[in-house]
């Protein structure tokens, strides 16, 4: 009896942290939600969805952002995947020290690593725009791709391409039948750690086009930043379109979070 | 074994075309820090302008003062490094404790209610730093709590603990589940049960969970330049960003980042030989 009280006990230390959540993530979210339908004197409106719709800029910057962030996944997908393939099925005498070169620019400062790529187009005199947007966006999410994917594909069971070898499949259909399909999980979250950030950033398009071109986050954090006081509300309505959008993005890479919970 | 064949069954040409191709990667992603690293060693105001070897700038930086004509390099700098440290090493321990306790008691949970709580433990992993940022932002305006260190701590604390909870949470699964009850029975008082018994077992997650929030705070800049406010506070990413909208990167930033590229550089190689060793046992 004494037993079962004490693990009841323990069982409230995860209230403290509940509370501080909803009153720190919960809240907050609830407050761009309220912030969105209403204007500066409070009262609901939609007006800031209706001024979004009707600015054609607006829309525009949002159509390419979203244009922007798939064509980065996708690069970073098409250049990332067979990085982890060679990686993880080869036998390298020290593959984790490979991988280890791979990860460590995750741990520079993206800042740091995007003015590097501004100083290294403008030392060969390459022009900062939208050439320079896709290669930065890559650059810097590139490792974050092929991370998740290398770490699915290393987990794999090697008896498994070993088996269907032995049942006949060519190199083509171990890679289509067994490869592949076990390393969706992978391609999942690699997808959205790379899609996430790509269509929420503001520093990272600034810094390399100079501010010639702008991306959605720019966007929101102009409302909030220049705007005053009296773009809150449209802000707020920008940084709800842009949380439906992680919302769908990550219904989209559930099968990683899933992993992450068991 | 079964390795070696699948390899074996490639032709060397496609073993020699992956190898070039995972160097080539390398090459591109390093190109712009092997450049930053290069022309911290000599004094140009730009990169790729060689003027010479010289350990000139990190003289500068060390110094505070440009040796050859006794400007001084921009204070703010060194306000944004402290600054930097600060928020990293306080939001990291808070979060270090409160995730622990966090994790001790979202495992105890029904298996209901921990889902729950896991969902909402993955929310701020999940929102995209600029939406972590305005969200703050807007709580405080909205308690009219004034932006400074503290609000940025309290940021960061928000960002940091959900890795706590998921890096001491495989150690709970390993713990034996009576070994509390056992300490509590033999007289020890809860805190001690708890720091003599837990913390011991859970150390290596709450280490490996401290590790990950220091990167993580000191990596941040889009909930930080949310809830920094006005009042001149930076840390390291928002004086870069700063730095670079203004035009160009301060040449004493070169030699900080060399310093930290090798620092980093260094840590991973030596968290890297630990892991093996502990893997190899």
């Amino acid at each position: 009896m004494k037993s079962n009280s004490i693990i009841q006990n323990r069982r409230t230390w995860a209230w403290p942290y509940v509370g501080l959540m909803v009153f720190l993530v919960v809240l907050p979210l609830i407050l761009i939600g309220i912030y969105a339908f209403t204007n500066q004197q409070g009262d609901f409106t939609i007006q800031n969805f209706v001024q979004f719709f009707h600015r054609s800029e607006a829309v525009n910057t949002f159509i390419y952002s979203i244009a922007i962030a798939l064509i980065t996944t996708l690069i970073c997908l098409l250049v990332g995947y067979p990085a982890a393939y060679i990686m993880a099925l080869n036998s390298f005498r020290t593959p984790a020290v490979m991988a280890m070169l791979f990860i460590l620019p995750m741990w520079i400062n993206f800042l740091l690593r995007t003015i590097a790529t501004v100083e290294l187009f403008h030392m060969f005199n390459l022009p900062l725009g939208e050439g320079a947007l896709l290669y930065g966006m890559v650059y810097d999410f590139l490792p974050f791709m092929i991370y998740p994917i290398y770490n699915t594909l290393q987990k794999i069971d090697i008896s498994l391409m070993e088996a269907a070898m032995d049942l006949g499949a060519n190199r083509r259909k171990v890679f289509t039948k067994v490869i592949l399909p076990l390393s969706l999980p992978g391609i999942y979250s690699g997808i959205v750690m790379v899609f996430m950030p790509t269509v929420s950033t503001f520093a990272i398009s600034e810094l390399l086009t100079q501010n010639k071109i702008t991306l959605f986050g720019s966007l929101i954090q102009r409302s909030f930043g220049e705007g005053g006081i009296a773009m809150w509300n449209y802000g707020a309505a920008l940084s709800l379109i842009m949380l439906i959008i992680i919302g769908l993005t990550s219904f989209f890479g559930n099968h990683d979070t899933e992993d992450i919970n068991r | 074994m079964t390795q070696k064949i699948l390899i074996d069954r490639r032709s060397l040409i496609s073993r020699i075309a992956g190898q070039s191709y995972l160097w080539l990667l390398l090459v591109v992603l390093y190109a712009p820090i092997v450049l930053i690293i290069i022309f911290s060693f000599t004094k140009s105001k730009v990169l790729g302008n060689w003027t010479g070897f010289t350990f000139g700038l990190y003289e500068n930086f060390f110094s505070g003062y440009d040796t050859s004509c006794g400007v001084r390099v921009d204070p703010n700098l060194y306000r944004a490094l402290l600054y930097t440290g600060v928020i990293a090493v306080a939001s990291s321990l808070i979060a270090t404790l409160l995730g622990t306790i966090a994790a001790i008691g979202i495992f105890n949970l029904r298996q209901r209610h921990r889902q729950a709580v896991m969902f909402l433990n993955s929310i701020p992993m999940i929102n995209p730093d600029i939406i972590t940022g305005i969200s703050l932002f807007l709580l405080f305006v909205f308690l009219g709590i004034s932006r400074g260190l503290v609000t940025v701590i309290i940021a960061h604390v928000v960002f940091c603990t959900p890795y706590v909870v998921l890096s001491v949470m495989p150690r709970l699964k390993k713990m034996n589940p009576n070994i509390y009850e056992a300490a509590l029975d033999l007289g020890a008082t809860p805190i001690q049960a708890f720091s003599k018994v837990m913390v011991p077992e859970l150390w290596p997650g709450m280490v490996s969970g401290f590790i990950l929030s220091l990167t993580l705070s000191i990596d941040d800049f889009g909930v930080t330049f949310f809830t920094k406010g006005s009042n001149g506070l930076e840390t390291l990413s928002t004086f870069i960003y700063a730095d670079a909208r203004k035009g160009g990167l301060t040449p004493e930033l070169r030699p900080l980042f060399t310093i930290i590229f090798i620092t980093i550089l260094a840590l991973l190689i030596i968290s890297n030989i630990r892991t093996n060793k502990q893997t190899k046992k």
